[in-house]
């Protein structure tokens, strides 16, 4: 027999492993996605709980209350308040942890007052001992009115009971823990008596929250019943208090603790971490460390990637048989996909180092060190995560700001992140480098080369911190600033989680990102491999004639020709057609292609020269593009196109420039307008553009 | 005179008297800042801001300006 599934919705504060005890019931059978037209991620998996029945699980994003303060939280409220939403509950299950147990059972009021099916979790039980703290959870189930599981992902225990519970939840008590109407009775009986049919709870939450409700005309409510901002308030806290009361009093039954077996090494990692001096040394090294893997150590696999890729390239243009299909399949796709393929060793190695420093508690203590400094450029502590993961990409960076209270330092921080060097733009940087800054040394063990880079880094971040400067000066928003961060407890990160979190974040830059660079390198094939004209069609006979005169090898003579073949082909026209603005930064049209077509995404720079470089795919492509690039020289003047003056111009472009398409399209998404994205748009482009086109008239 | 959590020294336990509702944000108040409730200073950041606070048990870091909203009465 199989029965329909039994819908079950993770709810919990953040920091209580909501998502350990996801991946205990789901394993590896989980998928991401996302909630209709928002950003917020929408976790599910399936579990099975006996032969015939399964569970499906949804991992809804940590809140701390149903009052929502974030569209992620938004999303929690309107699950739990919408009835006729497919994915609507048949138990809810609460996940709390044994050492915030007080805390965690605030949002366990409020989801029973709710009166659905509610099983309580108490994760982390493998802490009890360590913070001497004895449960009796009959007591707290018969209080609560609920079941009780107790848990330890950590140590496996408790999972299959939890199953068990989940199978038998029509069992399960709806009724409320607490009567929390009593906070103002004439109210609330009013409220009743106009809507006797709803739930007096949801309709509480309905007046006090900006949430879709679909089964009741939210301004039927909201005109009789509305109260001013402040006396809301003051009822939510009446209503909060009271909740506390209830929660003291119940745990005074059924909870001991003896703080003498306490061991507060939380404090002491404190003391060390957030010190006003070696806190920083310490950030700062792991920062260092970051980047090392980043930029240093994740080369090994790439580079093997890289040679990989190529030889598929060669292999299948000696095995296929040679005509159109096998130009795209060697010359689009395979290049394409290496093109994504070529950065999940990075990708993977940051999204390693920001789960674990978020699983562990650091990313917090973080937040608190740097808030004061931040705050100097209207950013907040919490903006220090974007501009770390903006190293590694732009669009988890801003989707990452989501979690910044206060509205304008959001928005700083969304508008200033694109700034900070991405990933795509290093293969950019390195060929770039490669070719105008010597390969020397100073002092003998720095090298100038690396130094160039690392200041390019510094350039970016420094641009970042900058405008957020200006933009905090000029941009009149008035928001109440709030800045609230828990620091939760130390916890040695579970290998489980983070590996799952890695797998996640890389599938979703290859499927994401990776399917925008495999359409356009195939375009760009496309475009760079065919032409209107009579010219592209004979190029072989145009040459033949013009090389009348001299006698040149095989190979020269097709790269002649395939470089006849692109001058005329579409892209060529596009790249004549944009050569006056781009000129006066030392550009030629071929550049030019490369500028415009990676704005699509950054590391189409190298891959579009190489193409209209007529370089075949060797296994040491980045020298052969490298060496092509260095014989480059201009038509008319004769002189090099990749001098010192052009690069330079070319490297303040790719550190200033608004990076691309994707990035807008996230921006929009996350600040819900067009007019931000724009304002991206022309500032970032507008200022790479001058300041390239100053220090190339300066330097030529 | 009116002291407020800001006042409070390295490791220093109150207990909260009131809580100035326009200022305080609603997820404080969910944390465990209410009237009543004990409120211990664990941290300072560098140059003084934020704080860290351990309130009705809860960890959490609030800015300077949020503090002194706080009202609080010390332990004689």
């Amino acid at each position: 027999m199989n029965a329909n599934p039994i819908k079950v919705t993770l709810i919990g504060n953040p920091n209580v492993g909501k998502t350990s005890v996801f991946n205990d019931l789901t394993g590896l059978n989980q998928q991401v996605g996302n909630y209709p037209g928002i950003t917020v991620e929408k976790k599910q998996g399936v579990c099975k709980l006996s032969d015939s029945i399964k569970a499906k699980i949804i991992d809804l994003p940590g809140t701390y209350s149903l009052n929502a303060s974030s569209i992620d939280e938004n999303v929690v409220i309107e699950l739990l308040l919408n009835k006729n939403d497919e994915d609507f509950p048949d138990v809810a299950v609460v996940v709390t942890e044994v050492e915030n147990l007080k805390r965690n059972l605030l949002l366990f009021t409020q989801i029973k007052d709710l009166e659905i099916p509610t099983i309580l979790v108490i994760n982390m039980a493998d802490r009890m001992a360590l913070k001497g703290i004895e449960l009796d959870i009959s007591i707290l189930e018969k209080e609560l009115k609920t079941k009780i599981a107790l848990i330890s992902s950590r140590k496996k225990i408790g999972i299959d009971h939890l199953k068990d519970l989940i199978l038998n939840y029509k069992n399960l008590s709806t009724e409320p823990c607490l009567n929390a109407s009593s906070i103002d009775p004439d109210y609330f009986n009013n409220l009743r008596r106009a809507f006797p049919n709803q739930l007096l709870y949801k309709l509480w939450l309905v007046i006090t929250q900006d949430v879709n409700f679909l089964n009741l005309e939210r301004n039927e409510i909201k005109s009789s019943f509305t109260k001013s901002h402040s006396d809301l308030k003051r009822l939510q806290q009446k209503e909060t208090i009271k909740r506390y009361q209830f929660i003291n009093d119940t745990l005074k039954l059924g909870q001991k603790i003896d703080s003498s077996k306490a061991t507060d090494i939380r404090a002491k990692i404190d003391r060390v971490l957030t010190h006003k001096i070696f806190g920083y040394v310490i950030f700062f090294g792991v920062l260092m460390l970051i980047f090392q893997f980043l930029f240093d150590w994740s080369s090994i696999p790439m580079e093997f990637i890289d040679e990989t890729f190529a030889n598929f390239s060669s292999i299948a243009k000696q095995q296929l048989p040679a005509g159109e299909f096998t130009n795209l399949i060697s010359e689009g796709i395979i290049p394409g996909i290496g093109g994504i393929v070529i950065f999940i060793p990075q990708i993977a190695f940051l999204f390693l180092f920001i789960s674990v420093l978020e699983e562990s508690g650091y990313m917090s203590r973080v937040v608190f060190l740097m808030d004061k400094i931040m705050r100097k450029f209207g950013l907040s502590g919490k903006s220090i995560v974007p501009l770390i993961s903006g190293t590694a990409c732009a669009i988890p960076a801003i989707m990452s700001a989501r979690n910044i209270e206060n509205w304008k330092e959001r928005l700083i921080t969304i508008l200033v992140t694109p700034f900070t060097t991405c990933s795509a733009r290093l293969p950019v940087y390195a060929i770039l480098i490669s070719l105008i800054i010597p390969e020397k040394r100073l002092f003998g063990f720095l090298s100038l080369q690396g130094l160039t880079l690392m200041a390019l880094y510094l350039l970016g971040f420094g641009m970042a911190v900058f405008s957020a400067y200006l933009l905090n000066k000029y941009l009149k928003l008035s928001c109440k600033s709030y800045f609230v961060v828990e620091m939760p407890g130390y916890k040695i990160p579970m290998i489980k989680n983070v590996g799952l979190n890695v797998l996640e974040k890389t599938k979703a830059f290859v499927t994401g990102a990776g399917k925008i660079i495999l359409a356009l390198s195939v375009i760009l094939w496309y475009l760079g491999s065919h032409g209107l004209s009579a010219d592209f069609n004979n190029a072989e006979q145009i040459i033949t004639q013009q090389n009348k005169s001299k006698t040149i090898s095989a190979e020269e003579f097709e790269n002649q020709v395939n470089a006849y073949k692109l001058e005329n082909s579409y892209i060529g026209y596009i790249g004549k057609a944009i050569e006056p603005a781009i000129r006066p930064l030392g550009y030629d049209w071929k550049i030019g292609i490369a500028v415009v077509s990676s704005f699509a995404a950054r590391e189409v720079f190298v891959g579009t020269l190489a193409t209209i470089y007529s370089v075949g795919s060797h296994s040491e492509e980045e020298t052969t593009i490298k060496n092509r690039m260095a014989a480059e020289v201009h038509p008319e003047t004769g002189k090099k196109i990749f001098n010192f003056a052009t690069g330079i111009s070319l490297l303040l472009f790719y550190a200033f420039a608004m990076q691309c398409i994707s990035t807008l399209a996230i921006v929009k998404k996350e600040t819900n307008s067009w007019k931000w994205p724009m304002v991206q748009l022309v500032f970032m482009s507008g200022f790479a553009y001058i300041t390239a086109l100053i220090a190339y008239q300066i330097l030529k | 005179m009116d002291l407020n959590s800001s006042s409070l020294k390295l490791g220093e336990t109150a207990t909260i008297t009131a809580v100035n509702l326009d200022e305080i944000p609603l997820k404080l108040l969910e944390m465990g800042c209410l009237p009543g409730n004990k409120i211990t200073l664990l941290q300072v950041a560098p140059f003084g801001d934020p704080l860290y606070f351990n309130v009705n048990d809860s960890h959490v870091a609030i800015r300077l300006e949020t503090a002194k909203e706080i009202s609080i009465q010390k332990e004689l």
